[in-house]
């Protein structure tokens, strides 16, 4: 215990006469005594204070939780860790944020352990944003967090954070993991839009091998492209990485065939087409998105109507999308309507449906604020893909390797790239 | 307009129903309809060789329902068959006859075995002619050898090795007159084996001989060219070829196409493709091409039909050529795309016009009902060749013009979005592709 209580004393005196470097070197000398004592070192924590000396709590409450945890371990140690995050100085753990994210790994783990999700919520929020470099940022700690609001289902949390652009990754299964969590969130929210975005970039990510995340990603992908724009593009862009190009198909079969399907446009192919892949679609938890893709069938089929009619009978809706009767087709165009999908009115006496242009004239002010702002997001974006664009080409390691590259014509040719880049 | 007389009656509904000016005052009368069946012999005099008796044959074998004419077509067939020294033929036509024709329409073999004897000789004599020539290395002889060989082959029914051996006299033609020879019988012979890719190739091959050209064998060349393209489903070429066609041709491209044809095909593949414009100044107006519809006065009429607005008329003369058309051994299999053709843009022309149009009407002046026709346009407003709605409930069709303001706005705020998300989707990539090289060379070192 004497090597702790030292620590201790240390961590408490230097803190406050804010010498963290030495500190610093002090404790990651003291590593192996830690691990040593890991069992025991719960008491210790309540003589250090969390927000002063910050360095020093991480370092032992990262030796306590170290190792596998009971559960009533993992019940005494989730508050302390809470309170931690919660109190914690930034600059002092962004000297070792690997041990940061690890403490809050096993914090997730604890929580989990303990099957109180919606704990962990918070906290954890509070540590990406203490130990983000900027709101551009992605950490490790963000798919964690993700996963904790999706088993939570506090869904509102997780969209807060998605809002946010990111442009920097540490690790790229980080991004496929909060791409693909982001993704089902939005789902869950019903922003369909987003969800596509955040899929799509995970189908396109450049890798070298074909990983499960990819594949359930572009499972789901198919889905939502179905419900969201009544269409599906087998082809992937070209950007994407060969290896997905060449393999995501073949692993989602079922999928694929559901969508050639769903552009035919006969419900009744579609339906029995999901009840023979029912069980597939149960396995990778996706028979609530199908049904969804069924119900938007029938959407697609009626706005395809108001593109060729002006008026039509309740009856003729029915027949035409092959639903049972005009009472039904009255309430999928009655939900329409009211969701903003299309612009029509019913009248009830002749059992006619008239559909209206969009109303839409973009003369209002409203209107002219959003162009506005539009343009200035995307004057935002040009300036910086430019200043990125002029990083990389100033890079050493760019130059070095476009001027290995370089075809050579004749010595006298004129140089592009400074001869001291030629490695 | 109410409580007149009868016979005025019929008669506005007619001029209701046309949807376009009469260009002359003249009362529009009803012509001759040939609805009646195809004379088998007028039509087969137009052509000569094998053309004659595949022709035949095939008329035969589309005609089963009618015996009358079925027979009729097999013993033509026999006949020009016993004329030429094809056993090959004669013994399918035999087949086909089964008897009914009587005695002297069975099997001869005795008419076979001296044929068959008499083009063994014949092969062995041309066969130590060639050689002979071979040995001498004169080039002319080799060249007529290798015809006449060709040519043999070709009366025998063994078109592969005519037209192995019209290609082999390709290496001892000396002037262009021999060349325009050779590339005309390969041109004949794959047309009968139904090899159009080789039609093209020796055609254009003949088409950039500068000199030795005349006018007959330019037309020869364009309604080849014009049969090839039309079974390559190429139709507004194949128009153009056939509308490029001399009246020098005449009948002098019987053992292929008759005129007649190339006002029909011409014809109708104009219809199918053409824009207003291009049917006037190529078709109605050209000078050439009247002679060849002087010989079929009912496609000359469809297409006038046609042109003026008179949609009623047009389709029935459409419908009356259909069942003669079908049996025509290179149109048949398109008939109905370009019939399908012929009557959307029939359609389409009716409404273009308009702002809003009764689709009673128009049914009526199509010869439709009211329900077929509404699905019809449905199909060509969903393509976006009418740009239209429907009021069903009025069965009223009204013109939408878009607006082009709201359009663009539209564009504009999806292209903006898209931006957005692509500019931030490859950033995020590029970061990932950097990052990835960075651990590759932080590997390396």
């Amino acid at each position: 215990m004497e090597p702790v209580q030292a620590l201790v004393a240390n961590i408490q005196g230097l803190s406050s006469s804010g010498d963290i470097p030495h500190l610093h070197a002090l404790l990651k000398q003291a590593q192996e005594s830690l691990y040593a004592e890991s069992t025991r070192l719960l008491p210790v924590l309540d003589q250090l204070d969390p927000a002063k000396h910050s360095l020093g709590y991480l370092y032992i409450l990262e030796a306590c939780s170290s190792g596998s945890i009971s559960k009533e371990q993992a019940s005494a140690l989730v508050l302390p860790i809470a309170r931690f995050i919660n109190s914690c100085a930034a600059e002092q753990i962004r000297l070792q944020p690997d041990k940061f994210i690890s403490v809050c790994k096993r914090f997730k783990d604890q929580v989990m352990l303990l099957e109180a999700p919606l704990r962990g919520v918070a906290p954890m929020l509070t540590a990406i944003r203490k130990i983000q470099a900027s709101s551009e940022h992605l950490t490790s700690l963000h798919p964690e967090f993700l996963l904790l609001c999706l088993l939570s289902k506090s869904y509102k949390a997780g969209y807060s954070i998605l809002d946010e652009d990111i442009f920097e990754v540490d690790q790229p299964r980080d991004l496929f993991l909060y791409c693909y969590y982001g993704g089902m969130i939005c789902i869950g929210q019903k922003r369909f839009r987003k969800a596509l975005e955040l899929l799509h970039n995970v189908v396109t990510s450049p890798m070298t091998v074909v990983n499960a995340i990819a594949v359930e990603a572009y499972k789901k992908h198919i889905l939502v492209s179905l419900i969201h724009n009544w269409n599906f593009s087998t082809s992937l862009p070209k950007y994407t990485s060969s290896v997905a190009q060449r393999n995501l198909k073949n692993f989602s079969q079922p999928y694929i065939e559901l969508a050639n399907c769903y552009v035919s446009g006969k419900i009744v192919d579609l339906e029995a087409l999901v009840d023979k892949y029912r069980e597939k679609y149960e396995n990778d938890n996706n028979l609530g998105l199908v049904k969804q893709v069924i119900s938007s069938m029938y959407k697609r089929n009626i706005q395809r109507l108001t593109q060729t009619y002006l008026t039509l009978s309740l009856q003729d809706i029915a027949n035409s999308v092959q639903l049972n009767s005009a009472k039904e087709a009255e309430m999928h165009v009655l939900r329409m309507i009211e969701d903003g999908e299309i612009f029509a009115t019913i009248n009830q006496k002749d059992g006619m449906v008239r559909f209206l242009e969009d109303p839409e004239q973009y003369k209002t002010c409203h209107m002219i604020e959003h162009i506005d702002s539009s343009i200035q997001r995307i004057m935002a974006l040009s300036r910086k893909l430019t200043a990125i664009d002029e990083n990389i080409s100033t890079d050493p390691l760019f130059m070095s390797k476009t001027g290995r590259e370089r075809q050579r014509f004749d010595f006298d040719d004129f140089d592009g790239v400074p001869q001291k880049f030629i490695i | 307009m109410e409580g007149d007389d009868d016979t005025s009656g019929p008669m506005i509904d007619d001029e209701i129903y046309a949807n376009g000016v009469d260009g002359d005052n003249e009362k529009r009368s009803r012509p001759i309809m040939s609805s009646e069946q195809l004379d088998i012999e007028a039509y087969a005099s137009l052509y000569s060789g094998r053309t004659k008796i595949m022709r035949l044959l095939f008329i035969a074998q589309r005609s089963q329902s009618n015996e009358a004419m079925e027979l009729e077509a097999l013993r033509m067939a026999y006949d020009e068959i016993k004329k030429g020294e094809n056993t090959q033929l004669h013994r399918e036509v035999v087949q086909k006859i089964v008897g009914r024709l009587g005695p002297e329409y069975g099997m001869d073999v005795a008419w076979c075995d001296t044929v068959d004897r008499r083009a063994e000789q014949k092969k062995e004599k041309l066969e130590n002619e060639l050689n002979a020539y071979r040995t001498n290395l004169i080039k002319e002889s080799i060249r007529m050898g290798y015809n006449d060989f060709g040519d043999f082959y070709y009366a025998h029914g063994q078109l592969g090795d005519a037209f192995k051996s019209y290609v082999r006299t390709r290496d001892y033609c000396t002037t262009s007159k021999h060349i325009v020879h050779m590339c005309m019988s390969s041109t004949l012979v794959s047309i009968e084996m139904g090899q159009f890719t080789h039609v093209t190739s020796y055609i254009t091959k003949a088409e950039q001989i500068p000199d030795a050209l005349d006018p007959v064998t330019v037309a020869k060349l364009r309604c080849a060219a014009g049969l090839a393209h039309l079974e390559s489903k190429k139709y507004k070429l194949a128009a153009r070829k056939f509308l490029e066609t001399g009246p020098e041709l005449g009948n002098h491209y019987n053992e292929v196409i008759a005129p007649q044809d190339v006002a029909t095909y011409g014809g109708l593949c104009a219809l199918a493709t053409f824009d207003r414009m291009e049917l006037k100044n190529k078709v109605i107006d050209n000078l050439n091409f009247r002679n060849f519809l002087e010989l079929v006065p009912e496609v000359r009429e469809l297409i006038n039909d046609f042109y003026s607005s008179h949609y009623a008329s047009c389709l029935d003369y459409l419908g009356n050529l259909k069942a003669n058309l079908l049996l025509d051994i290179h149109l048949h299999d398109h008939l109905e795309t370009l019939y399908g053709q012929i009557r959307h843009k029939a359609l389409i022309q009716y409404t273009h016009p308009f702002v809003s149009v009764d689709l009673h009407m128009m049914a009526n002046a199509f010869k439709t009902d009211v329900a077929g026709l509404e699905k019809e346009l449905e199909a060509l407003i969903t393509d976006n060749q009418v740009q239209a709605r429907i009021d069903s409930h009025n069965k009223v069709l009204y013109a939408r013009h878009a607006d082009q303001r709201n359009a663009t706005f539209q564009r504009v705020l999806q292209t903006g979005n898209e931006f957005d998300r692509d500019v931030k989707s490859m950033l995020l990539r590029v970061n990932l592709i950097k990052h990835e090289h960075n651990l590759r060379s932080s590997r390396k070192h």
